[in-house]
């Protein structure tokens, strides 16, 4: 399984999710130049956690149009496998390949914690080493990450199963305090209808070895892995 | 036309000019006259300091650069080397909080990223006023989230720091930056000007109008009409700042640049004086190519300016193409704007006429140095003198208090702001009593921490000094480091008034004293002098950045109890010491008497043991105790647990309870052990010549206290853990 990670200006997790790929999972793993135009054969691309032309205009709204994301696009049409953690989701909501937008966390705050999330379909690609609610520690850190969408959106997205990670308390359950940044149903992760691209804000590079407090980001890496 | 209203403009005085002009062999022209106000200023010059400074311990083998350059550098082995150093952003950060926070940690991010190190770690040192008052509130607000926005975006975690309230901070917050990198040590570079006809580049953003007078402006006291110096305090773009460290650090691992040197305060007449007065050359500039934000800027205003973001590189000829082509990848201009010359001066031409020629030694090195007059503060005798007052007779409601004072309360409201995860080295969460990051690839890791306490220093200098250097080691050797390096930023009042000096001096003797003791070289830091608005001079304030390593980063614990069932331990001894505490400020609105006594041969055994048996797996948590006393030591090892648990402690110690309780004696860890290997430890404490007993046991839901059989205190944990949590919440959201 080769991967690449996407590296937009302001991107900040492209290092860390690269180690964990090769380091942790050994992997072979790339990085992928934003103003490129070759996805050098990679199986799934990763579009990572930073702040892409430093957030300006809105989170992710210039990433999208960079030369790189043309190929992406193609890419997941084709089926492509494509993750987009944190930033990378938020420039997957840009780039339309997933409905909905983010809005500011309800507290108005940068939020960097770890927090509780349950796996609400494990028939994915990125999930399927996961049992259906089952919970995870997984840190945050972002400001935008209120997801919004309107209600048929959600309908849609809820009825297609298309939320896979809902922010939830210890025990599983989606109450509003668990809720930190105040998404739509809890969603942290969304998936597009074909199954291929998922976009989640909590960051599982950061949640792959125990030293650094969890190792549940494994699940959805491993999930890619074992195809 | 220079006369006394522009000198006074320019913070110089008479003599000073008359230097300036003999220096120069000539009278100096008005941009002349700005470049020597500002490399003469106190914050870059260090005229008041430099003569003290001298008395701080700044060698050790493991040394690669002290103080006099962008930052130290200490050999970590395995070809590694750590670039660290802390610096204030008070001035700006009273006038403009967001702005000025945001700043202070892109200034200190560039000393790190211009010696090829990639900066891993932030840590703050913040003192604001008391937060009952909606300005002290808004200030904190501003800052914190200003450090947020620099620091998340672009990418630098930050892990730790420290938090302090108290009325003298009010217009005069201090924010400190601390910022520390990895390199490789073949990888390093310096401010160097090297190489007669060697271009001389302009990177990063372009040069406006702002911060034009800043280090000045931190060189001075603020007055009743500051408002107006907001235009002085730069604006942040951490998104251009992490396309320059990228492309920085990417010149720099290809070996394709000779010197670089940030633009920081001072600007551009910073770097292009001290870089080649580091090099024994010259250097020749034309202003006319420096990219420019705005029209019209006169030679002046380009050479004061501190626009953000910008870097001053020497290359050799060849390789200029090369470097260009990096900085277009990142979409950053690299400008020719130069070349360095055999010396002796600075010339500047603007519009085809030579604006400035001036001996670079003069503006670097020949600014006069100050042995400004001392005085002993008349204050200190009244103020020294304690009549202890009544002891509390509720200590359970002296806890909770104590427990929810701001500085010592949970601090989560201002660190999950900060992305402090980001890099993933963060090994021990912010709140816990250093930062430890892991260093991939190898079985070490760097622990670092921020500290130091403004009233011990107010009411005993010396000691204050001292105990600032002993509790940041005994910080780390909480965690099991044994330190390697200090940075320390001292915040100060008006160094012409001879009662700040003598503080300055105390101060500083304490430090190199404790320095000494611990055999850790002093690799840099940065005075900040004139902390003083409308005649009102901050607590004198050292804040110790100290560095250190653990050799084995999986035996890493924590401040919190691990299990029921276990043995508190108490390192060290409870003598009766209430002065400056906490307790007296908080309980009886007391601040007064001597801070507490420091043996530092004690301090060193009793941190030794702590390192010791951390290192050997003895212990399960060991945590400081400091600011409230063994009893709030002891309910933060109780809150801080996942899940929380209680304990219960029995005391025999023959002396005033409150002093017992909340006293801040030093030279003291509380860790807890398991019963197998309690034998192991206390007999490492004795070996050391440590006082070691049993004080307690871990267990139950509540926090329980007896002294000689007698119970003084009993309260649940779950109502220390609310008053403790909710404490800064709550403070902070009063509207």
């Amino acid at each position: 399984m080769k991967f690449g990670v996407v590296v937009f200006p302001g991107s900040n997790c492209d290092y860390d999710t690269l180690f964990v790929l090769k380091n942790v999972l050994r992997q072979p793993a790339v990085f992928l130049w934003h103003k490129d135009h070759d996805l050098q054969g990679v199986d799934c691309v990763i579009l990572p956690g930073g702040f892409s032309y430093g957030d300006y205009l809105r989170s992710g709204a210039i990433a999208r149009f960079s030369p790189l994301m043309q190929e992406v696009r193609e890419f997941a049409e084709r089926g492509g496998l494509v993750l987009g953690i944190c930033n990378g989701f938020q420039v997957l909501l840009e780039l339309g390949l997933l409905p909905g937008a983010m809005l500011r966390n309800k507290g108005l705050k940068f939020l960097c914690q770890f927090v509780h999330l349950r796996v609400d379909n494990p028939e994915t690609q990125f999930t399927r080493r996961a049992r259906r609610g089952q919970v995870l520690r997984l840190p945050i850190a972002h400001f935008d990450g209120h997801y919004f969408s309107p209600p048929e959106t959600l309908r849609n997205i809820e009825e297609n199963g298309q939320v896979v990670l809902r922010y939830v308390d210890e025990k599983g359950v989606p109450t509003e305090a668990a809720n930190v940044n105040g998404s739509a149903a809890s969603i942290a992760g969304l998936i597009n209808r074909r199954g291929n691209v998922l976009g989640i804000m909590p960051h599982p590079e950061r949640a792959s070895e125990a030293l650094l407090g969890s190792e549940d980001g494994l699940l959805i890496f491993e999930s890619l892995v074992r195809l | 036309m220079i006369d006394p209203k522009v000198l006074s403009d320019h913070n110089l005085t008479i003599e000073e000019y008359e230097r300036i002009a003999s220096l120069v062999g000539r009278e100096p022209n008005i941009t002349e006259l700005g470049i020597f106000s500002l490399m003469w200023s106190e914050h870059c010059s260090y005229k008041s300091s430099k003569a003290f400074l001298k008395k701080l311990p700044t060698k050790g083998k493991s040394v690669i650069q002290g103080p006099g350059e962008n930052a130290g550098i200490i050999d970590i082995g395995g070809g590694l080397a750590i670039v660290f150093k802390i610096e204030s952003h008070n001035h700006p950060s009273f006038i403009e909080p967001f702005q000025g926070a945001a700043t202070g940690v892109g200034g200190i991010l560039r000393d790190i990223f211009t010696m090829g190190a990639r900066p891993i770690a932030l840590m703050d040192s913040l003192r604001f006023g008391p937060l009952d008052n909606p300005k002290n509130r808004a200030v904190m607000d501003g800052v914190v989230s200003g450090i947020s926005s620099y620091g998340n975006s672009i990418g630098v975690p930050t892990v730790g720091g420290e938090v302090y309230f108290h009325d003298c901070y009010s217009k005069n917050p201090l924010v400190n930056v601390f910022c520390l990198g990895l390199v490789e040590k073949k990888k390093i570079f310096y401010a160097k000007a090297e190489g007669v006809g060697n271009p001389v580049l302009y990177v990063g953003s372009k040069t406006g109008r702002d911060g034009i007078h800043g280090a000045t402006m931190a060189s001075a006291e603020f007055g009743e009409e500051t408002e107006h110096k907001r235009p002085n305090v730069q604006v942040g773009d951490p998104f251009k700042e992490k396309l320059l460290l990228e492309a920085c650090l990417e010149v720099m691992d290809k070996g394709l640049i000779v010197g670089i040197q940030d633009m920081g305060a001072a600007g551009l007449t910073c770097s292009t004086a001290e870089m080649p007065a580091k090099s024994g050359t010259g250097i020749s500039i034309n202003l006319d190519r420096v990219p420019q934000r705005e029209e019209g800027m006169t030679p002046y205003e380009i050479l004061l300016s501190e626009s953000q973001e910008r870097m001053l590189i020497v290359a050799r000829k060849e390789d200029v193409a090369e470097v260009q082509k990096v900085f277009a990848k990142w979409d950053l201009d690299a400008v020719d704007i130069g070349e360095v010359t055999a010396g002796p001066n600075i010339r500047v031409s603007f519009r085809g006429e030579t604006v400035v020629d001036v001996p670079v030694d003069a503006v670097v090195n020949l600014c006069p140095v100050y042995r400004r007059p001392s005085r002993k503060p008349a204050y200190l005798r009244a103020l020294q003198k304690l009549d202890l007052p009544p002891q509390t007779d509720d200590p359970g409601a002296a806890l909770l208090r104590l427990i929810a004072r701001p500085m010592i309360a949970d601090k989560e409201w201002i660190f999950r702001q900060y992305d402090h995860m980001v890099q993933i080295n963060t090994a021990l969460l912010p709140g816990a009593d250093a930062a430890v990051l892991r260093i991939k690839g190898q079985e070490r890791a760097l622990a670092m921490t921020l500290d130091g306490n403004g009233l011990y220093c107010y009411l005993d200098p010396r000691t204050g000094g001292a105990i600032a250097v002993a509790e940041a080691c005994r910080n780390l050797a909480c965690v099991g480091a044994r330190p390697i390096g200090v940075t320390n930023c001292l915040n100060f009042g008006n160094p012409e008034k001879p009662e700040i000096m003598w503080q300055f001096k105390k101060i500083v003797e304490g430090l190199a004293e404790a320095c000494r003791t611990f055999s850790i070289p002093v690799t840099g830091g940065n005075v900040s002098f004139y902390n003083d608005t409308e005649g009102f001079s901050i607590h004198p304030t050292p804040v110790l950045g100290v560095v250190g390593l653990i050799d084995d980063v999986n035996r890493l614990i924590g401040p919190a109890f691990k299990k029921e069932g276990e043995l508190i331990v108490l390192l060290g001894e409870n003598t009766e010491e209430l002065g400056a505490s906490e307790y007296l400020r908080t309980i009886h609105g007391l601040e007064q008497g001597r801070p507490p006594a420091i043996d530092l041969k004690r301090e060193l055994a009793v941190q030794d043991v702590s390192i010791e048996a951390i290192a050997r797996g003895l212990v399960q948590s060991a945590h400081d105790i400091s600011e409230g006393g063994l009893a709030v030591c002891a309910a933060e090892g109780c809150v801080l647990g996942h899940p929380a648990i209680g304990c219960i402690l029995d005391l025999e110690d023959k002396v005033r309870t409150d002093a017992l309780l909340f006293g801040e004696a030093q030279s003291r860890i509380m860790v807890s052990v398991s019963e197998v290997r309690l034998p192991e430890l206390l007999e490492l404490a004795a070996e050391k010549g440590v006082p070691a007993r049993v004080i307690g046991k871990t267990g139950g839901k509540e926090l329980a206290i007896r002294k000689s059989g007698r119970e003084v205190l009993r309260l649940p944990v779950v109502r220390l853990f609310e008053a403790w949590k909710n404490s800064l919440p709550e403070a902070l959201s009063v509207r």
